[in-house]
């Protein structure tokens, strides 16, 4: 009799660890491992000079990354989820909000510029990566992807994938508001 | 006529399809200095795709794995160490890219939380073993008088009863 207290306590056991492993699952429900975070974040946006797409005026280099906040967008006219995200650019160019510019990654010229005229055209520059070394040097692995660059023209944050409705209400924005009250952005 | 003309197509179609694995390879041309190649190669089984994640660069047919290995063979080439080839990539990609994470502060419970939980359930059984009531102790408490008297009955020592 003298025992019962002792063999209750040692009865929770397995549930308590059922409990933790069972945490540790839930937790994992939300995770999302094709979100590989950026070792770029808070550092000063890669060294680089992109030609303009053939025919198109303004490429982008680094010096246009300084000076304000703006969004670089990573896309090629083959990536057909940055086709989801389009219309939200051309609705952020109209707004004004940031100065959205382009990345064109392993796009030939034509077709990035067909695939423009077709879809809008929100960009400010474009810069043409063909070989998509500069991707490299962005730490880009799939496209789209999204930076948004401080007026240092720092790396504030990485968005993985199209950017939704979701996502501009709920992170780029705050982060850009965050950013224009000179604090850190979290995102 | 219009189902010989799908059939052909069809078939062009799964001969292409057939043939596009060995045009990646194709485009990834070796070093030609075996010894600079080999060491481009044995970087190459150390970084993870990011694409397909759970295969190395070497392994996947991604084109962003196959950018990566050129540009490994031409750090190798630029006379690169192995490890500054390494973290050139690493500097882009973080240490996710590493199928072996290193050794650090951050890493510490993933590289000992397989001793410590070897240590943990060793050190429970121990302590069980050890609480757990010995059958053999009960067994070899003496018998009192009144039961040894009733064993020797039972047993039918002595007179029968």
């Amino acid at each position: 009799m003298e025992e019962a207290p002792r063999r209750l306590w040692t009865r929770l056991v397995p549930l308590a660890v059922a409990l933790i492993i069972g945490g540790f699952l839930f937790a994992g429900l939300s995770l999302r491992p094709k979100d590989i975070p950026s070792v770029l974040i808070g550092k000063a946006v890669p060294d680089f000079d992109l030609p303009a797409l053939p025919g198109r005026p303004k490429g982008l280099q680094t010096a246009d990354l300084k000076g304000q906040i703006s969004l670089v967008n990573v896309f090629a006219s083959w990536c057909v989820s940055c086709r989801a995200e389009h219309p939200l650019f051309m609705k952020l160019k109209a707004q004004g909000v940031v100065p959205v510019h382009g990345l064109n990654y392993k796009d030939e010229g034509p077709a990035a510029l067909a695939w423009l005229a077709r879809y809008g055209d929100p960009y400010d520059r474009v810069g043409h990566d063909l070989k998509g070394r500069v991707g490299i040097d962005w730490g880009v692995y799939g496209v789209p992807e999204t930076f948004l660059i401080n007026a240092e023209g720092r790396i504030a944050c990485k968005h993985i994938g199209p950017v939704m409705d979701r996502d501009l209400e709920e992170k780029l924005l705050p982060a850009i508001e965050a950013l224009r009250r000179g604090g850190v952005a979290q995102c | 006529m219009l189902m010989a003309v799908l059939r052909s197509l069809l078939l062009a179609l799964c001969l292409l399809g057939s043939v596009a694995p060995a045009w990646s390879i194709a485009v990834d041309t070796p070093l030609d200095d075996p010894v600079l190649e080999a060491r481009a190669r044995a970087i190459h089984k150390q970084l993870r795709c990011l694409v397909c994640q759970n295969q190395s660069i070497e392994d996947s047919n991604a084109t962003l794995a196959r950018d990566l290995r050129v540009l490994v063979r031409e750090r190798i080439t630029a006379g690169d160490s192995d490890d500054a080839a390494l973290s050139f990539i690493v500097d882009r990609y973080g240490d996710w890219v590493l199928l072996q994470p290193p050794v650090k502060s951050g890493t510490m419970v993933l590289w000992l939380g397989p001793a410590l939980f070897l240590i943990l359930a060793i050190v429970s059984i121990a302590v069980w073993y050890r609480r757990r009531p010995s059958p053999v102790v009960a067994a070899t408490t003496p018998l009192s008088a009144d039961e040894q008297a009733r064993l020797k009955a039972l047993l039918g020592d002595g007179d029968p009863v």
